[in-house]
C-alpha cells in the first residue's frame, strides 16, 4: 500500500486542469518504474464524474473527498484534507501543478507533512533508489538546478505546458476512494466569498501556447487589439501578453506582465513586438520553443535570442501576418 | 496594529548570475543586492495600514551582514524596527527552515498582521510564507493585489491574483499572512529626513542561540546541486523584404518547419 506515486489533480468550475494530465502521464511512468500504483487526489464539489477521467490517463486509484466545503479553493481546507489523506496512506511521492492554486496550496502541505517541496519543477523522473530526479529554474530562468529532496513524502511541483500528455485511454478504470470531510467551515479562515473572471475566457499565459506580447512601442491600450488579432488567428491556446514597459504604461493589466517579476512562460511560439529584450523579460520567456521578434531597431537585444527576426515596424507586419496565417489555416 | 513585514534581500534582477566554483551556488562578486521587489510592496503596504490604524511596523529579516543596508531602507521608508536574524548557521536555508527561523523569531514579536512578498525573485520558491502561516497555525493570502482592513481590525478582505487574470475576493480573519504582489500599491522611496531617522531606528540582532533552536530543526530537507546555465539561444535567421514578403514567409514557416499552423 505505502509508496504510492501521487498526483493532486487540479480541477476548477469541475473542469480538470491540462497541467494534471501532464503530470499524471508523467507520474504513470514512474509508478511503473517503481512497480507501485498511481493514486490522485480529486477535491471539490460534486465533482466525483472526474475521477474516471483520471483513469484514462493512468490513475489507479482516486481519493476524493466531495463536499460543499470544498466548492471554491481555500487553502485551509484544502490542505488540510490532503495531508490527512496523505498522513493515512503514506504515499512516497505527492506531486502536483505548479499553477495559482498549486503555488499557495502545496508548500502548506508540505508544511503540514514537515516536508520539503521542490517548486516549479521542469523535469520529473527517477533513480534506481527511487529518488525524484528534477531540475527546476531559478532566478527566473537565468540558472537550472538540480534538486534533491531530503525528506519524505517526496514533493514537488511542476510547471504546467512541459511535460508531455499521454492520449488518454478511455477504456482503462480506476478505483475511487472517498472520504468525509473533516473539517467545518468554521475551520477555514480565509474563505473565498467571489471569483471575479476577467472578461472574455482568456488562456492563462503561463498554460498558453502561443503568446503575442507587446512592448512600449504599442503606444497605447487600444493598439493591443492587432495583437489580440493576430494571437485569435492563431486559433484555441493563444494569448497576449505584454512587457514592463507597457503594463507601467497602462496600455495592459498586470497581469499580463511576462519577466522576471512577472509571468514566466514557455509557450510554443513567443512573439515579441516592440519589446527590446532586457534581462528581466528575456528571463521570463527564454524558454519558450520558437521566439519571433519584430522590432524596427536591427541591435534589439531580443533578436540575439530570437528564432525568427523581422526588422520592420510591427504596425505594418502584425495585421499582415495575422491575415496570412488565416489564410495558411484556411488552405489546410 | 502591529505589523510585521518580512523582507528578504536579493540580487538586483540586472544581474548576469555568475555560478560558484562548487556549482552550489552564485558567485557574490560584484553582485547588488537589494530588497526582493516584492518585499517593497509589502513594506509600503505595512505602512499604509499604520498610517490608517496606527501601531507599529517591524521588519523582520533573515540574512547575512550585507542585508542590513536593505534593512536601513526600509527604516528609510517609514518602518519604526527591525529584527536581523544573523548567525553562520542561517547560511544556506531552505524555505521551511527559513520559516521555521523566523516563527521562532516570531514569538517573542506581536502581530497582527504579516505582510511578505509573493516570490522571492532569487530561488522563485513562493514558500515561506505557506510555511510560516503553518507554522504559526494562521490563515495565509497570497499574490494579493488589494488589502481593506476592516474598521474593528478582526477582519480583512483582500484581492488575490489567480490564473487568467482572474480575481479571488477572500475575506479572513486576523492575524493573517498577506503575500504581496504587483499592483498592490506604489512603493514610495526613502525622503531624506527618513533616511537621516532610519540611522537612529533600533535593528535588533539575533543569533541561533538567542532564538533557541536546535541547529538539527534546520536541517534542511532541499538541497540545489549542480548549477548550471540553461542552453544558450542562438540567433536565428533574420527574414527580410517588404512586410507583405516577410508575413508570407513567416507564415510558411510556422506552418512547414515550425508545425504550429
Ligand atoms: C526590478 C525590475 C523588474 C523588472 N521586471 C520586468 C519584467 O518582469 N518584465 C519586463 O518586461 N520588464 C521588466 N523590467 C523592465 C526592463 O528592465 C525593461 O525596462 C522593459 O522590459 C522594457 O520594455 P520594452 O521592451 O517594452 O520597452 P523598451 O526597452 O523601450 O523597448 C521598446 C522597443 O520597441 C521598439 N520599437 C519602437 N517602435 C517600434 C515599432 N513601430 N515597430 C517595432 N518595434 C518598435 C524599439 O526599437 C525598442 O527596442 C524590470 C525592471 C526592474 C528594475
Ligand atoms: N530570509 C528571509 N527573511 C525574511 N523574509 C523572507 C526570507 N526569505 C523569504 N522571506 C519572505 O517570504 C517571501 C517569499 O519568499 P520565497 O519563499 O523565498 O520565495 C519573500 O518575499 C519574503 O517576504
Amino acid at each position: 500500500m505505502a509508496n504510492e506515486v501521487w498526483v493532486i489533480a487540479e480541477q476548477r468550475d469541475g473542469k480538470l486542469k491540462k497541467v494534471s494530465f501532464e503530470i499524471l502521464s508523467c507520474a504513470r511512468k514512474i509508478a511503473d518504474k517503481l512497480k507501485v500504483q498511481l493514486g490522485a487526489i480529486l477535491l471539490g464539489d460534486k465533482v466525483e464524474c472526474l475521477a474516471n477521467v483520471l483513469g484514462y490517463y493512468g490513475t489507479d486509484k482516486v481519493f476524493l473527498c466531495d463536499s460543499e466545503i470544498l466548492k471554491n479553493y481555500s487553502n485551509e481546507g484544502y490542505s488540510q484534507v490532503i495531508a490527512d489523506f496523505v498522513k493515512e496512506h503514506k504515499p512516497k511521492i505527492l506531486l502536483g501543478p505548479s499553477t495559482a492554486m498549486g503555488k499557495d496550496l502545496l508548500p502548506r502541505v508540505a508544511a503540514k507533512l514537515g516536508t520539503g517541496l521542490a517548486s516549479d519543477c521542469i523535469t520529473l523522473d527517477i533513480d534506481s533508489n527511487g529518488n525524484l530526479l528534477l531540475k527546476r529554474p531559478i532566478y527566473a530562468g537565468k540558472v537550472i538546478v538540480d534538486v534533491f529532496i531530503d525528506s519524505s513524502p517526496q514533493m514537488a511541483s511542476i510547471r504546467p505546458n512541459v511535460l508531455v500528455m499521454a492520449s488518454p485511454d478511455e477504456s482503462r478504470r480506476t478505483e475511487i476512494i472517498k472520504s468525509e470531510v473533516r473539517i467545518s467551515t468554521e475551520g477555514i479562515r480565509a474563505k473565498v466569498k467571489e471569483i471575479v473572471k476577467s472578461a472574455g475566457e482568456k488562456v492563462d499565459l503561463t498554460e498558453a501556447k502561443v503568446i503575442v506580447s507587446g512592448g512600449r512601442a504599442m503606444k497605447g491600450s487600444e493598439n493591443f487589439k492587432i495583437l489580440e488579432e493576430l494571437a485569435c488567428s492563431f486559433g484555441e491556446g493563444a494569448t497576449v501578453g505584454a512587457s514592463r514597459a507597457a503594463v507601467d504604461s497602462g496600455f495592459a493589466p498586470h497581469d499580463m506582465q511576462v519577466g522576471q517579476t512577472g509571468k514566466v512562460v514557455n509557450p510554443e511560439v513567443y512573439i515579441a513586438c516592440g519589446i527590446s529584450g532586457a534581462i528581466q523579460h528575456l528571463a521570463g520567456m527564454q524558454t519558450s520553443k520558437c521566439i519571433i521578434a519584430i522590432n524596427k531597431d536591427p541591435e534589439a537585444p531580443i533578436f540575439q535570442k530570437a528564432n525568427y527576426g523581422i526588422v520592420g515596424d510591427l504596425f505594418q507586419i502584425v495585421p499582415l501576418l495575422a491575415q496570412e496565417i488565416k489564410k495558411t489555416k484556411a488552405g489546410n | 496594529m502591529n505589523i510585521v513585514v518580512c523582507l528578504k534581500q536579493v540580487p538586483d534582477t540586472e544581474t548576469k548570475i555568475q555560478i560558484n566554483q562548487g556549482k552550489d551556488g552564485i558567485s557574490e562578486e560584484g553582485v547588488k543586492f537589494v530588497i526582493n521587489p516584492y518585499d517593497e510592496y509589502a513594506i509600503e503596504e505595512s505602512l499604509r495600514i499604520k498610517e490608517k490604524f496606527g501601531g507599529e511596523v517591524t521588519i523582520l529579516c533573515l540574512g547575512p551582514e550585507r542585508v542590513t543596508e536593505s534593512i536601513r531602507t526600509a527604516l528609510a521608508m517609514g518602518a519604526d524596527k527591525a529584527v536581523h536574524l544573523c548567525d553562520p548557521a542561517f547560511e544556506k536555508l531552505d524555505s521551511y527552515s527559513t520559516a521555521k527561523a523566523l516563527s521562532m523569531a516570531l514569538k517573542n514579536i506581536p502581530f497582527d498582521i504579516i505582510l511578505t512578498g509573493k516570490q522571492g525573485v532569487d530561488y522563485d520558491n513562493s514558500q515561506v510564507f505557506s510555511v510560516l502561516a503553518e507554522i504559526l497555525n494562521i490563515p495565509q493570502v497570497s499574490v494579493v493585489v488589494g488589502l481593506e482592513i476592516s474598521d474593528d481590525k478582526t477582519k480583512a478582505i483582500a484581492k488575490r491574483e489567480i490564473e487568467a487574470g482572474g480575481i479571488e475576493i477572500v475575506e479572513t480573519s486576523l492575524p493573517v499572512i498577506i503575500a504581496a504582489q504587483k499592483g498592490l500599491n506604489e512603493p514610495r522611496y526613502a525622503s531624506l529626513p527618513g533616511i537621516m531617522k532610519a540611522k537612529k531606528k533600533e535593528i535588533k540582532n539575533l543569533t541561533l542561540s538567542d532564538l533557541g533552536i536546535p541547529v538539527d530543526e534546520l536541517r534542511n530537507k532541499i538541497k540545489l546541486i549542480n548549477f548550471g546555465f540553461p542552453p544558450p539561444r542562438e540567433a536565428g535567421k533574420i527574414i527580410q523584404g517588404e512586410a507583405i514578403e516577410v508575413a508570407v514567409e513567416l507564415a510558411k514557416i510556422l506552418h512547414q518547419e515550425e508545425k504550429i499552423i
